[in-house]
């Protein structure tokens, strides 16, 4: 299959060989690459006057995203990352199409401070929006460029032109391939983008909306190097980390002569409280860690809220309340019924399966970090700031990690290779994070609590809607140093910067807090709490998760409350269509009008718009619960999405079935466990996450498509309803209603029992 | 008369005498489900089937709660445990309360038969009715399971019902549990559960022979699980006791509610189920509990030097340790709340190494979603004969006790009928 | 020196014995197929085989090994030519991030090397020991069914289930 070839393989690797001379050749090759190329240079990113679509708003120059060589090579630039998203086979689709070239002839680059675009963060669901929109007008202009060209050569207007197999074709079969036309000048030197884009008409796809096979999947299945844990560099040593036993903890002394003798050990790092150790062999470093450890004593803090308490601790502690919604009824309405229910959520992880992993190399008085951080450029910023380094002394290179779903330790494992390299000139460090490391250290997605309350009227009409939620921030990325770990430990140690939180429409703990449903009266208000005793951040769908987990099992509760199926209660304060259409795809899909209930069974139904401007997703669910053990497991998952112009619908599929078993992990097991000392989930024993014994029997996903629609971010539509939808299923399995996630063995037995 | 009917008379009578008693009907009772009982009761009978642990071995491994089917293998064969749902046809929905207390505290079924003692009658004879009512109540609210229990498997001459009269005629001694007035209320609640719902003799006693709890060895030690097959050692808990220190009746209470003492040991194989029933039941009982056996375990001593072995500890079981084990095991306190120090373990300290050589092949695997402590087991990774080399380590290294004979062969052992499960 | 076969080749390792096998495939021989996930024997990111057997490599003292046969994801084909197992996984695109795909697909070649035809129970319980954290279990379990099926078509003689 031509489309999973070796250039497309190619596309896929990253920017590193293997040899210590094809190294010194790559990275020797790319700095000549981008100084000496009189189109090569970076334009210094201007806001330009009329919006322009996607990411070029930021990044106007067209040749910063895509060029063409004289050979017919095409590389396109993106300033997002793969995180096994697919996000690097999409690009290549849409690029590809536009372009009008084989998606083999795509040479993708992605983020990397010395020669991609700055789009922030891979996060937010955004990449598709940001960065395949940009791309996508990028080379839908490229191509009209070719064809003026074209048109030159050939003596045809450009009317009569097409742009096809990577080359200019005319209606007589004539043609000029894309290299030729490159061959005396770039044709998007300089070039700066417009607002608008001749696109091609999407009756016409034949990539875009296909479900090309993803461009990284053979080389992770057949050993190849995929992953930042993959990279071998001539002379590498590697580190470890000794982490404080809790939050705060200072290093009071540490007795290192033994370990400077075992075998192997090259030097140990130690600045202030931060203290590293690297050797010439993994398992050497591993051993001397474990030794350095025993040989560190610590003063501790302590000093975590009560675990029952951890949710009045939200309450009670001092808050910025921001009104995020305040709609009034033009008439009061009566209100003959008040229903009320608080939800709760605890700190959750993201758990990703590869822990935390960079490799640092100072040479020549640059430091070159690889790194699986989602954002490059900010973290280029909080390394400068922790190193007292120019950035343009810095690069960082994204290369993949493992799943990380959000800010983990990616950026974290970066500050300290960063650091053990400073402290070892010329040489490669490599610091790979224990599991207990990643476990503990990681930053949380954050314990929330959410009250709702709502009005009917006689009729059963939600007349009246309140609804507020308490959190902490969700975002301690970059670009400070204080938001690296190891510059809080550092003897100069940088102070994390205080919180703040995420500005509407995309938000941070009120993410998704407003309803999509067109109550006429409805209060949204965010208790924004600053003091964060437990390390938190961005999880996949940030508030979003709790949010609609919240409203959509309230939505429930007030159907039961007046009597009305739940999805029909829904439907009369939806008006948007595209919000019907999934409702309904999912519903019928999933045969919710002719269900009968078995004993131990129950169905739940759940819709959120994500964000309520990203993907449109319902998903129906049946669960099983045995009443004696407690045991709950989600038996199918049936569910609709809509995310505009699908580019790859079986990437889309991908992302939700991975989204609704993600979340039906979150929410029947996870929990962080604490104490007042600190963490105790140090491993999958003390943090259970989902495995192959509770998956359900089936997890089917419709693709709604609308071919030329605007992208709308996908990957983290799922989480949410998913929750909500397993609560109202538990409800009608047993009557009984859950509030507190997540709904361990031990509540359902418990709940069900009284 | 002729002479059939007087050979079959004849043969009616000495049917009878085997059985031994002719005065047993089967229950005329109508099914127990039109009742309706109070949330109560129902809820007290819930924390006694807890401590009774009657869930595990009612319930097999596919199966639904309390439908029975659990393969116990014992020396005489193997049994299946019955559905004690109340389903009408398969589980237990006809019986009335008098035949569930018949059951319980006579070891007869509703049709009139004795039932093995594998349902462990000898102790559930010591309930009283109040508490069996609770039971009653609990259990006939569940929900009804139609499913049918495989014939048990018994050699002869066990597989004949009737022959259970012989033994208990020999070994069973019906009737309620009487407090001992010189002892604390505590300990006679402990006392009753302990003899009683908990059953804990019923592992942790040697039997004889024809599989008798031995009275006079009372928790001095026994099998679970297998039963003389190559089983757990259910560890004595009595004068004989292994521990390395002397259980506190604090420390018992923790083990027994949360699965692990971090001077003894983590719950694992059998007692990992009975602790997570535990973990629910009323506080105070599980602390009476823990006072009666705290007060039958002697002072423990230090091992003296006559105990001590003069061989070094395997070099290859040096070596296993370090890179397979230290990873957990040297650095307590990082991993699941901290791995208990090995040579404290009351396993590593026991007369034999069944129970090291079970957790070394099986490792420790908490249920679907729950927290607990998690441990690889190795059966893939090593040969009988690196085990049997770790094991020797460990024994020699950590518990600093003569060593163990017979590892080799039990390790084998013990593989084997992990395979053929 | 430690002398261990991996996929058919004989290697002499200069290392600490008590090495896990893990950092040994990794660094010393360069193979990229199992991966560190927790060190612990948890998670099966490092699953390879022994001796047909699926073994986590992070918890494996290459002391243990001489003897016996190793087998990583790489001896079972390449991305130009993968094997039927690895075309299956390919074909029902069962990857997000796919750090534990590897893991995964020895944990099923050892299943499949013994059971031609496993039920989907069969299936699920054996690869309990391995997580996911993306969530493409369904995925797993589809591409794991259709290698089974891949696998018959090649090799007509495969054991049946029970034999």
């Amino acid at each position: 299959m031509s489309l999973t070839d070796r250039r497309a393989g190619a596309a896929s690797a990253p920017s590193i060989r293997v040899s210590r001379r094809g190294f010194l050749t790559a990275s020797g090759a790319l700095i000549v690459y981008f100084s000496l190329q009189p189109w090569a240079r970076l334009e210094a990113q201007q806001p330009s006057a009329a919006k322009l679509p996607g990411s070029l708003d930021r990044q106007p120059s067209l040749d910063a995203w895509i060029r063409l060589d004289a050979d017919g090579t095409v590389t396109v630039f993106t300033g997002k990352a793969e995180l096994g998203q697919g996000i690097k086979t999409a690009l290549i689709q849409i690029a590809a199409e536009q372009l009008g070239i084989d998606p083999a002839g795509i040479h993708l680059v992605t983020a990397d401070t010395s020669g991609t675009p700055d789009e922030g963060f891979t996060a937010g669901s955004r990449s598709l929006t940001d960065s395949g929109t940009a791309i996508m007008h990028a080379s839908a202009q490229l191509r009209e460029l070719l064809i003026a060209r074209g048109a030159e050569r050939l003596g045809v207007v450009a009317e009569r032109l097409q742009a096809r197999d990577g080359a200019v074709v005319t209606e007589d079969g004539r043609r000029v391939m894309f290299g030729e036309l490159a061959a005396t000048s770039a044709p998007a030197a300089g070039a700066r983008a417009s607002p608008e884009s001749k696109l091609k008409d999407p009756q016409r796809y034949t990539l875009m909306g296909q479900s090309m096979a993803r461009v990284d999947i053979p080389a992770k299945l057949t050993g190849g190097a995929a992953y930042v844990q993959d990279l071998r560099l001539p002379g590498m040593l590697h580190a470890r980390v000794i982490r404080p036993p809790s939050y705060g903890a200072r290093l009071a002394a540490v007795k290192t002569d033994a370990v400077e003798k075992m075998p192997g050990v090259v030097k140990i790092v130690r600045d202030g409280s931060f203290l590293g150790v690297a050797a010439e062999r993994e398992y050497q470093a591993i051993l001397a860690m474990r030794t350095l450890a025993e040989r560190a004593t610590w003063e501790e803090r302590g000093g975590l809220p009560e675990p029952s308490r951890l949710h009045d601790f939200l309450r009670e502690t001092p808050s910025n309340t921001m009104n995020d919604l305040e709609r009034k009824a033009p008439t009061a309405a009566s209100i003959a019924r008040t229903v009320e229910a608080t939800y709760t959520r605890p700190y959750q992880m993201h758990a990703a399966i590869g822990p935390s992993c960079a490799v640092a190399w100072l040479k020549d008085g640059t430091l070159t970090v690889w790194t699986h951080s989602q954002g490059v450029y900010p973290l280029r910023k909080a390394l400068s700031e922790m190193l007292r380094m120019p950035e343009d002394r810095l690069r960082c290179v994204h290369v993949e990690g493992s799943g990380c779903y959000g800010h983990n330790g990616a950026e974290d494992a970066a500050a300290d290779a960063a650091l053990l390299a400073r402290a070892l000139p010329d040489r490669p460090v490599r610091v790979q994070w224990m599991r207990q490391q990643e476990h503990g250290w990681e930053p949380y997605g954050p314990a929330m609590l959410t009250q709702a309350k709502a009005g009917l009227d006689a009729t059963g009409a939600i007349v009246d809607w309140q609804y507020e939620v308490w959190s902490n921030t969700h975002s301690t990325r970059p670009p400070r140093a204080g938001n690296l770990l190891a510059a809080q430990y550092l003897a100069q140690a940088f102070a994390p910067p205080p919180p703040q939180p995420l500005p509407l429409p995309e938000g941070g703990g009120d993410r998704n807090a407003i309803p999509l449903y067109n109550f006429a009266s409805a209060r949204v208000i965010h208790h924004f709490v600053p003091a964060m005793p437990v390390r938190v951040s961005a999880l996949r769908g940030l508030g979003a998760y709790m949010n609609v987990f919240s409203i959509e099992s309230f939505m429930d509760e007030l159907a039961a409350v007046a009597k009305v199926d739940p999805i029909e209660l829904r439907l009369r304060y939806l008006d948007d269509p595209r919000a019907r259409d999934v409702i309904d795809a999912a519903a019928t899909h999933f045969g919710w009008s002719n269900y009968s209930r078995a004993r131990g069974r129950g169905r739940g139904f759940a819709f959120a718009r994500y964000k309520n401007l990203a993907a449109y997703f319902a998903v129906a669910v049946e669960v099983s619960v045995e009443r004696d053990t407690g045991r709950a497991r989600l038996v199918r998952a049936v569910a609709a999405v809509d995310s505009g112009q699908p580019v790859n619908p079986d990437g889309i599929r991908n992302q939700i079935e991975g989204g609704i078993v993600q979340s039906m992990s979150w929410t029947l097991y996870e929990a962080v466990g604490f104490d007042s000392k600190g963490i105790t989930s140090s491993d999958w024993g003390s943090y259970p996450i989902a495995r192959f014994t509770e998956m359900p029997d089936t997890v089917e996903v419709q693709v709604i498509s609308r071919p030329g629609a605007p992208f709308l971010g996908t990957g983290e539509a799922a989480q949410g309803p998913t929750a909500a939808a397993i609560a109202n299923a538990l409800f009608d399995a047993t009557g009984v209603r859950l509030r507190e996630l997540p709904f361990t063995r031990e509540r359902i037995k418990a709940s069900v029992a009284t | 008369m002729n002479v059939r009917t007087t050979l079959a008379g004849a043969l009616l009578l000495s049917a009878l005498a085997l059985t031994g008693s002719a005065d047993r009907p089967a229950s005329a009772a109508g099914a127990a489900t039109e009742h309706a009982f109070d949330r109560g009761l129902v809820a007290r009978g819930r924390s006694l089937a807890a401590l009774g642990n009657c869930i595990t071995c009612h319930t097999s491994e596919e199966g639904k709660p309390f439908a029975g089917a659990r393969a116990l293998s014992t020396p005489f064969g193997t049994i299946y445990s019955t559905n004690i749902t109340p389903d009408l046809e398969t589980g237990i929905g006809r019986w009335s309360e008098v035949d569930f207390r018949r059951a319980m505290h006579q070891g007869i079924d509703a049709r009139g038969r004795d039932l093995y003692p594998a349902f462990p009658y000898d102790h559930f004879t010591r309930v009283t009715d109040d508490d069996v009512a609770a039971l009653y109540a609990y259990l006939m609210t569940r929900d009804p399971e139609r499913a049918e229990v495989p014939p048990n498997r018994l050699s002869f001459p066990a597989s004949l019902r009737s022959t259970i009269g012989i033994w208990k005629a020999a070994y069973f001694r019906p009737g309620v549990y009487r407090p001992d007035t010189s002892r604390s209320a505590e300990w006679n609640r402990g006392a009753y559960l302990v003899e009683g719902l908990g059953h804990c003799g019923a592992c942790h006693t040697p039997r004889n022979a024809l599989g008798a709890e031995m009275s006079d060895r009372a928790l001095e030690g026994g099998e679970a699980e297998g039963w003389q097959a190559e089983g757990w050692q259910a560890t004595a808990l009595a004068r004989d006791s292994p521990a390395r220190t002397r259980w506190t009746a604090d420390q018992l209470y923790i083990y027994l509610r949360h699965g692990r003492d971090a001077q003894h040991g983590t719950a694992a194989g059998p007692m990992a189920e009975v602790t997570h029933n535990l973990a629910n039941v009323d506080e105070a009982d599980v602390r009476a509990i823990a006072v009666y056996i705290a007060a039958r375990m002697p002072e423990r001593s230090p091992p003296t030097e006559a105990n001590k072995r003069s061989e070094p500890a395997s070099a290859d079981g040096e070596v296993i340790f370090a890179g397979a084990c230290a990873a957990c095991h040297e650095t307590p306190g990082t991993i699941s709340g901290g791995t208990v120090a090995l040579g404290l373990t009351t396993s590593l300290n026991a007369p034999d190494a069944r129970n090291v050589i079970h957790v070394i092949l099986e490792g420790l695997k908490p249920e679907s979603g729950d927290k607990g402590p998690m441990m690889p087991g190795f059966a893939a990774e090593f040969t009988d004969k690196q085990v049997a080399a770790l094991v020797d380590y460990l024994r020699t290294q950590f518990a600093d006790r003569p060593a163990w004979n017979d590892v080799p062969r039990q390790v084998a052992a013990i593989r084997r009928s992990k395979e053929q499960q | 020196m430690i002398t261990l076969e991996v996929n058919g080749r004989t290697h002499d390792v200069d290392a600490d014995p008590a090495t896990p096998l893990l950092y040994v495939l990794r660094d010393h021989l360069a193979l990229n197929g199992a991966k560190f996930g927790c060190g612990l024997g948890q998670c099966g990111a490092c699953t390879v085989l022994v001796d047909g057997e699926a073994t986590f490599s992070c918890i494996t003292p290459i002391s243990v090994l001489p003897g016996r046969i190793v087998r990583t994801i790489e001896s079972l084909g390449t991305a130009a030519e993968p094997g039927p197992l690895q075309r299956a996984f390919i074909a029902e695109q069962a990857a997000q991030c796919g750090y534990c795909i590897a893991g995964m697909v020895m944990r099923a070649q050892a299943l499949l090397e013994k059971n031609a035809t496993p039920s989907d129970a069969e299936i699920r319980r054996h690869m309990a020991p391995n997580l996911c954290r993306c969530g493409t279990h369904m995925r797993i379990l589809r591409a794991v069914r259709r290698g089974a099926d891949e696998m018959r078509a090649a090799t007509p003689g495969l054991k049946r289930a029970g034999s």
